[in-house]
């Protein structure tokens, strides 16, 4: 269903992304791991479509249609939806008119009937209550003045809400207590389907404990530099990043 | 991403069209002779004449001010007409039937139906068209509660005491220049007057609309609060797309007596003139209120419009215990410049204010705040809370704040707090990234920006006012 093909991206005059390959297909759920700085919110970033990364080369289609050639709106109306590494506060708007419009604008685009206010409240107190988020929240505005970790756990929430196509999850596990992190772990796991996939950025094996991926790869310097199972990220738990900088390139990835 | 913002803020000013309604304007020009026919058209008495001249005489001798952080071109007071109202206004229609379908079908087209059966519940409209006013609703059902709402002109005729003794009594004749112009040549405007230990049964409303070319608006409104009574009163205005300038000098004044409280909220979306500057109105206005003890006043302004707004809607906190509260939101873009705020003169014993404003600057716009708070000697155990918060869109606008505080009571409390923030690219793109398109972002953020103020204003009108914002930001994101 996402197809990248060697995926160069600058941003301002760094390159960052130096030739990225990538296929996932439906259903599936891949890990990408690697060192501070390598490039993996970079690839989310792009992939939604963020003003300021510039693809320099290579290609991303999305059900075989050309992604990278969508605005970043529409391409979350085509079902691809990122949770951020870092949250951002929009003071004022309430986290429940921010999801509504979100839902809205998306059903809208997609020649759906607006949900109807009942069935939206309906839904959103349940996917607060899955994330353990007390419904006040709703009336919270959006992000403000919450803890890192409810952040994240609202992250979650609105993917709940907008069931995507294509969810990547940039670092949701950091910063996260125990319970917080199963929370997020279980918010993932209920959505896996045949028909969704995952890219789920993280730096610990942790959370891979919860959420069992099919893949796991590491992206070093730009450039998936190995891909394997989810030993892969046992491997890497005790190994540390070093050991990979002299190894080929994985077959299939270049 | 300001590149797109900016793109989204290029906006079409929907009250922009002209009705077609034959009317009676008086050639451009203003001395002495222009006064007089002006109170002839409205058949004042002679004190009213003699009041309006000694403003004249007055503001011929003021300078107009310069301290405003606006700029425009030097108003020729000479080349602008004084007096325009429809023809079909001559003979006084004595109900809805009998006004001109036209000067209806204008009301409809700007959302506001005149007819009583169509119009929102629990509202009550005066609705004033260039220098008259067309009709005033629901007159019978206030009337039975005691309630007087009219046009300033009937008011003179009808209730000459009451119009005699607070006239000019909160602004002075002399206050400032552009208010003793209005003294001089005011025209139509409300009256309202509530009865002791009376709570008026409906909003009040007034629509001001210029329609004519070259004329200016000069509007006059007067509301007496009686003991222990509440109003909720709301003023709403729009004129059509020209390219000159159009002069709007109003002057508004509250009297809340012991134990009253007035609510005086203002949308207002005069047009703002093009992408460079071209027209719009000049909003030169003076607004002002009194509580005496234990009264209250509260200002809530909503601007988008005009191309230049000067404005302070104050309160004189005389009574002791009286409290005074402004919230206002003031939206610039393309070339407007606002310079907008308010006085609060604390006077009384434990006096209380508050005061809350939201500038927002967009495109090549300059958005000012200008607020003065006064704790006078006698202002023992007084506070005052002030909160100035700036929002850029884009960096080619200005934010600017002056808060003035003159403090000589060592008892009273002042305390001022003001932000400036950005649309960031990050609150774009999250917006973004959940599916909505650049326009509906910025108007949700700028939305939630405001919302202390909104939330101020009754319930039909914060609404408005959202969609109002809306539009005015429409474009802004490409
Ligand atoms: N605007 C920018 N200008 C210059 N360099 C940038 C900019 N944005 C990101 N970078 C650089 O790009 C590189 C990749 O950043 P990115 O955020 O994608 O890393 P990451 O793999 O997500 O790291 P982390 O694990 O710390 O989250 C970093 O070296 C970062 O400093
Ligand atoms: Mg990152």
């Amino acid at each position: 269903m996402l197809s990248i093909k060697n995926l160069q991206v600058r941003v301002e005059d760094k390159t960052i992304l130096k030739g990225l390959n990538l296929e996932v297909k439906p259903g599936e759920v891949h890990a990408i791991m690697g060192p501070n700085g390598s490039g993996k919110s970079t690839l989310g970033y792009t992939l939604s479509g963020r003003p300021g990364y510039e693809v320099e080369g290579g290609s991303v289609t999305i059900d075989g249609a050309d992604l990278l050639e969508l605005e970043a709106e529409d391409r979350a109306r085509a079902g691809l939806f990122l949770a951020f590494q870092y949250p951002v506060e929009i003071p004022g708007v309430s986290n429940m008119e921010f999801l509504k419009a979100a839902l809205d604008a998306q059903h809208k685009a997609q020649d759906k009937e607006p949900m109807s206010s009942r069935d939206f409240l309906q839904a959103a107190r349940a996917a607060c209550k899955q994330v353990n988020l007390p419904a006040e929240f709703l009336k919270r505005g959006v992000n403000e003045g919450f803890s890192g970790g409810e952040k994240k756990r609202n992250e979650i929430m609105q993917m709940l809400m907008l069931q995507p196509k294509i969810c990547i999850l940039d670092e949701t596990d950091s910063g996260l207590d125990i319970d917080a992190l199963q929370v997020v772990a279980n918010g993932v796991n209920s959505q896996r389907s045949p028909e969704r996939s995952f890219i789920v950025v993280t730096h610990y094996q942790r959370l891979l404990d919860y959420i069992k991926p099919d893949f796991v790869h590491v992206l070093s310097d730009g450039k998936i530099v190995k891909s394997g199972d989810s030993s892969l990220a046992l491997e890497l738990e005790q190994q540390g990043y070093a050991w990979l900088q002299d190894q080929p390139a994985p077959a299939g990835e270049e | 991403m300001t590149e797109q913002i900016d793109r989204a803020l290029q906006r079409e000013y929907s009250a922009g069209f002209v009705s077609n309604i034959e009317s009676e304007t008086f050639a451009p020009g203003l001395d002495e002779d222009v006064i007089r026919r002006i109170s002839a058209m409205k058949n004042e008495p002679e004190w009213m004449l003699e009041w309006r001249l000694k403003a004249y005489r007055g503001w011929l001798e003021m300078e107009e001010p310069t301290w405003a952080h606006v700029h425009y071109p030097k108003i020729n007071y000479q080349d602008i007409s004084y007096y325009s109202a429809p023809k079909s206004m001559k003979d006084k229609p004595k109900s809805l039937d009998e006004v001109d379908p036209e000067l209806l079908a204008t009301y409809e087209k700007l959302g506001i139906p005149l007819l009583e059966q169509q119009m929102l519940a629990g509202v009550a409209v005066d609705a004033v068209f260039d220098s008259v006013s067309v009709v005033t609703t629901f007159r019978e059902k206030l009337a039975e509660a005691g309630v007087i709402f009219c046009p300033i002109s009937e008011a003179i005729e009808k209730y000459p005491e009451l119009v005699k003794q607070y006239l000019g009594s909160v602004v002075p004749q002399r206050d400032n220049y552009f208010a003793a112009l209005n003294c001089a040549v005011f025209t139509d405007g409300s009256f309202v007057y509530i009865p002791k230990g009376t709570r008026c049964p409906m909003e009040l409303s007034t629509y001001f609309r210029i329609n004519e070319q070259n004329t200016g608006q000069f509007e006059r409104t007067l509301i007496i609060a009686e003991e222990g009574s509440y109003v909720s009163y709301l003023e709403g205005c729009t004129a059509p797309q020209r390219d000159e300038n159009q002069l709007h000098a109003a002057v508004v004044e509250l009297v809340a007596l012991d134990g009253a409280e007035i609510k005086y909220s203002t949308v207002q979306n005069w047009y703002p003139g093009d992408e460079n500057g071209k027209g719009g109105i000049y909003n030169f206005v003076t607004k002002r209120g009194i509580c005496h003890n234990d009264a209250k006043i509260s200002w809530t302004q909503v601007e988008t419009g005009s191309a230049v707004t000067w404005k302070y809607p104050s309160c004189i906190l005389k009574g002791d215990n009286s409290i005074g509260e402004f919230y206002s939101v003031a939206l610039t873009r393309g070339m407007q410049q606002a310079d907008t705020g308010t006085k609060m003169i604390h006077l009384g014993k434990n006096t209380r204010s508050t005061i809350i404003s939201k500038g927002i600057s967009a495109g090549r716009s300059n958005n000012s705040y200008r607020g003065l708070v006064r704790m006078n000697s006698s202002a023992t155990g007084a506070r005052n809370y002030t909160q100035c918060d700036s929002l850029l869109i884009g960096d080619q606008c200005g934010a600017h704040t002056f808060p003035y505080v003159e403090s000589r009571n060592p008892s009273a409390i002042v305390e001022h707090e003001a932000t400036t923030s950005k649309v960031s690219d990050e609150q774009m793109f999250l917006c973004q990234q959940r599916g909505l398109d650049p326009e509906k972002a910025v108007s949700m953020i700028v939305n939630g920006f405001c919302k202390e103020v909104f939330k101020e204003l009754p319930m039909e009108f914060a609404v408005e006012a959202g969609k109002l914002l809306e539009i005015s930001l429409e474009g802004s994101v490409g």
